[in-house]
């Protein structure tokens, strides 16, 4: 190619799955210790009363608008996070064949994970 | 002249001579003052006159010295053989960068990425000379003052990842250059530049390893610069969805 052509620029789609990566980041880095000490310690050791976490309280939650859209927001943003790790980390671990294959099976299944929790949500109502 | 020695092994490459880098070890004077340069500069004085190293300031400022010091990105000049002493010290030319000669490196690919940023200002309107200098409040100043602290010593690069697997990513110092530029008030091309920035092989080839921000000798932390850089490319995007150019 002939250098006083102007080099063209080809945009990357990424800030897409890095902003669902960041969201996702931040509610693991600030939720998830918190849950995991509700359900796996406090609830455990009786400090917190397991009748707030009965079926039918959990029910009720995530029948409601808001509880429907905490619960799929928690499920479907961490995992566009976790997926979006294993994507890079396949990167950086050096295996470099099938990367388009790579992407559509990490990002297809963050995907379809998130449309499968929005059906189960949406048809407890 | 103390009789304390420490060893140095000096990764070694004469391209008329050798078919490949070897190890060849030195016994050095040691004394807590040296540095690691200046451990060089008797080698070559003193021991093997044949062995090729870059320096010229002594001093951190011109980014000359850059080798691997036992397996870590830094500067010759900054680095005590204190720091290492009894153990020995291996040096090596700096990692990712193909070898010239010994502890030299080609930079031809780093020089290149540093140019390909549009690094200098594009001023938005033409000033007359009458009408005085361009002026800067220190506020302005402090965005970008920084990541203008850059001494092109190529250590980012010997340490980041994924420069190592993508040569074709632009890398952290030329990113944090682009970033200088980006900020500064005096500037208007940053239009010109966020297509630099917005390519699979500008910010989007980094995936926040850190390493370059850790071993830069100025403190420029480039990898901040990039992750600012992609809140910036992210907010090109979605300006871009609307109103594509």
């Amino acid at each position: 190619m002939p250098n006083n052509t102007e080099k063209t620029y080809v945009r990357s789609h990424e800030p897409v799955f890095w902003g669902l990566f960041g969201a996702g980041g931040m509610l693991t880095a600030f939720f998830t210790p918190v849950m995991i000490l509700i359900t796996g310690l406090l609830i455990p050791l009786g400090i917190i009363d397991k009748q707030h976490f009965s079926y039918e309280k959990i029910n009720a939650f995530a029948t409601s608008w808001y509880g429907a859209a905490i619960v799929l927001v928690l499920v479907a943003l961490p995992l566009w996070h976790t997926l979006h790790r294993i994507f890079h980390g396949l990167h950086d671990l050096g295996v470099h064949r099938g990367r388009d294959w790579q992407q559509v099976i990490c990002y297809g299944f963050a995907f379809a994970v998130s449309v499968f929790v929005f059906t189960l949500l949406l048809q407890m109502f | 002249m103390s009789e304390l020695t420490v060893e140095i092994d000096i990764l070694r490459y004469r391209p008329e001579l050798d078919s490949e880098p070897f190890t060849q070890t030195f016994e050095v004077p040691y004394t807590p003052e040296l540095s690691v340069l200046e451990a060089l500069q008797y080698i070559k004085d003193h021991l093997d006159s044949s062995i090729s190293f870059r320096w010229s300031c002594r001093m951190a400022i011109c980014g000359s010295c850059g080798m691997m010091v036992n397996g870590v990105p830094k500067l010759g000049c900054k680095v005590f053989l204190r720091d290492y002493y009894p153990k020995k010290v291996s040096l090596e030319p700096l990692a990712n960068f193909p070898i010239e000669r010994d502890l030299v490196v080609v930079m031809d690919d780093f020089i290149q990425k540093l140019e390909s940023v549009k690094p200098y200002i594009i001023p938005g309107e033409n000033k007359c000379l009458s009408e005085g200098p361009y002026q800067q409040t220190p506020e302005q100043m402090a965005k970008y003052k920084q990541y203008s602290m850059c001494i092109n010593c190529g250590l980012c690069y010997a340490a980041c990842p994924q420069y190592a697997l993508d040569k074709k990513f632009t890398g952290p110092a030329a990113l944090a250059l682009l970033a200088r530029y980006n900020r500064d008030s005096r500037d208007n091309g940053e239009a010109q530049r966020m297509k630099i920035v917005n390519q699979e092989e500008g910010v989007w080839g980094c995936t926040f390893v850190g390493y370059c921000s850790v071993v830069c000798p100025k403190d420029v932390d480039p990898a901040a610069a990039i992750q600012l850089l992609k809140v910036e490319s992210s907010k090109d995007y979605l300006i871009g969805m609307f109103k594509p150019d």
